[in-house]
């Protein structure tokens, strides 16, 4: 089995494991980090397609590997500004949770 | 031999995502996800995009730090963190929903056509006309240049959004908490690696017009650099109404900006650039968008502003 293959193969597995952290983790941190795993996911599926259009003395397609490169960037902004939303509900309630307060507390 | 190196490193990858996704401690899955980020890197070597491998490591290292700082400073108003489980009967639907979704993308990725369709070739012809030998650099910045413009400008609105999570009275204030100075090692590696860092981090720009690099993944580094200072308490963050960081995080995209209106007058249009002049135009925009990249991202991990101005 070729590089492009094995590791796209990995990213499908994955952006599976990532979407299952994002559902299943109750606490929004460990959502934003799962998120993230399954990002890793989907670039290493598009970094396969772009090994497999390797040409022109390139080890792999270079249009795909800049569109990578800006995704890791914006990705990387999304979770800095989640991760702000995340402290500030938590400053301002107390609590980083999303489920609703059982006591009626601040944020009821 | 290479086949099974490439094995063993999926499934190490694997492994550690499974840990940072599943263990229950948030501390432990953080130190898993930097260890997911850096063995991602060694993928993308693997997958011959060194390029990519670098962004990954360095935005790998500075999001698993984003995350822990965070942790900790939920756990400080989260005193007694609740037990939450989805139930699980939840679990097991999710389960079954992700293995569906992983396996369309694995058979979809099993049966991709060939020969496969690239651009690498037209990359390659046009290449000579950006005097640049780095064909990753010359997407980034010549045939794509709008991409890159536009990412920079939402790493400055992700900055904008932040920063107006303040509180109206910490307005112009500085982020974080005061530097508290820390003893060895921290206090030790904070003094001893930020002037190798910044020279690779200089050299990784400089050299990227022919070499695997970039303004993006330099600037990280010179941002990684200062965040290992904060750390150990060398230095304060700066208040978000400095105007020198005002300064350093609009330089890139304005000089990206002067450029591109530029090449209406003097090239084809918008972005474009006079002949022979590709590749200076282009390292004085990285050098500018390196200054940009690093201030940014220092500021989106300091987070909004938290302390009140003067202070």
């Amino acid at each position: 089995m070729n590089p492009a293959t094995l590791f796209g193969l990995c990213g499908a597995a994955l952006i599976g494991l990532g979407l299952f952290g994002l559902i299943v983790q109750p606490r929004p941190l460990r959502k934003i980090l799962a998120f993230n795993v399954l990002g890793g996911g989907v670039f290493l599926v598009f970094g396969a397609v772009a090994q497999r259009g390797a040409a022109a003395g390139f080890g792999g397609d270079p249009v795909p590997h800049g569109l990578i490169i800006t995704a890791i960037i914006v990705a990387f902004a999304a979770t800095a500004l989640a991760v702000g939303l995340v402290l500030r509900l938590s400053e301002e309630t107390g609590n980083a949770s999303l489920s609703e307060p059982d006591d009626g507390g601040p944020g009821a | 031999m290479s086949t099974a190196l490439d094995v063993g490193l999926a499934a190490l990858v694997l492994a550690v995502a499974l840990f940072a996704v599943l263990t229950r401690a948030t501390f432990a899955a953080t130190a898993g996800f930097l260890a997911y980020g850096l063995l991602l890197a060694l993928a993308w070597v693997r997958l011959s995009a060194p390029d990519i491998a670098l962004a990954e490591a360095s935005v790998g290292a500075v999001t698993a730090v984003l995350l822990l700082s965070a942790a900790a400073r939920v756990r400080a108003h989260d005193a007694e963190p609740a037990e939450e489980r989805s139930d699980r009967f939840v679990r097991v639907l999710a389960a079954c929903l992700c293995a569906a979704v992983s396996a369309a993308i694995a058979v979809a990725v099993w049966f991709l056509p060939a020969p496969a369709p690239t651009l690498a070739p037209a990359a390659a012809t046009h290449l000579p006309e950006t005097g640049l030998g780095n064909p990753v650099t010359a997407v980034l910045m010549a045939y794509r240049a709008i991409d890159t413009l536009l990412e920079k400008v939402v790493l400055l609105v992700a900055l904008v959004a932040l920063w107006s999570l303040a509180p109206d009275r910490r307005w112009g204030g500085r982020p974080g908490s005061p530097p508290v100075p820390q003893a060895a090692p921290l206090g030790f590696l904070a003094r001893l690696l930020p002037p190798i860092g910044v020279v690779i981090g200089v050299y990784v720009v400089w050299n990227s017009a022919d070499e695997p690099g970039g303004a993006f993944q330099g600037g990280t580094l010179l941002a990684a650099m200062w965040i290992l200072a904060r750390l150990a308490g060398l230095l304060d963050a700066p208040a978000v109404s400095a105007r020198r960081l005002r300064i350093a995080l609009v330089a890139g995209p304005l000089a990206f900006l002067a450029v591109g209106f530029a090449g209406f007058a003097w090239a084809d249009g918008f972005l474009s650039y006079p002949a022979g002049w590709a590749k200076p135009l282009i390292l004085a925009i990285e050098v500018a968008m390196t200054l940009t990249v690093a201030a940014t991202v220092v500021m989106l991990v300091e987070g909004p502003p938290a302390r009140e101005p003067g202070r």
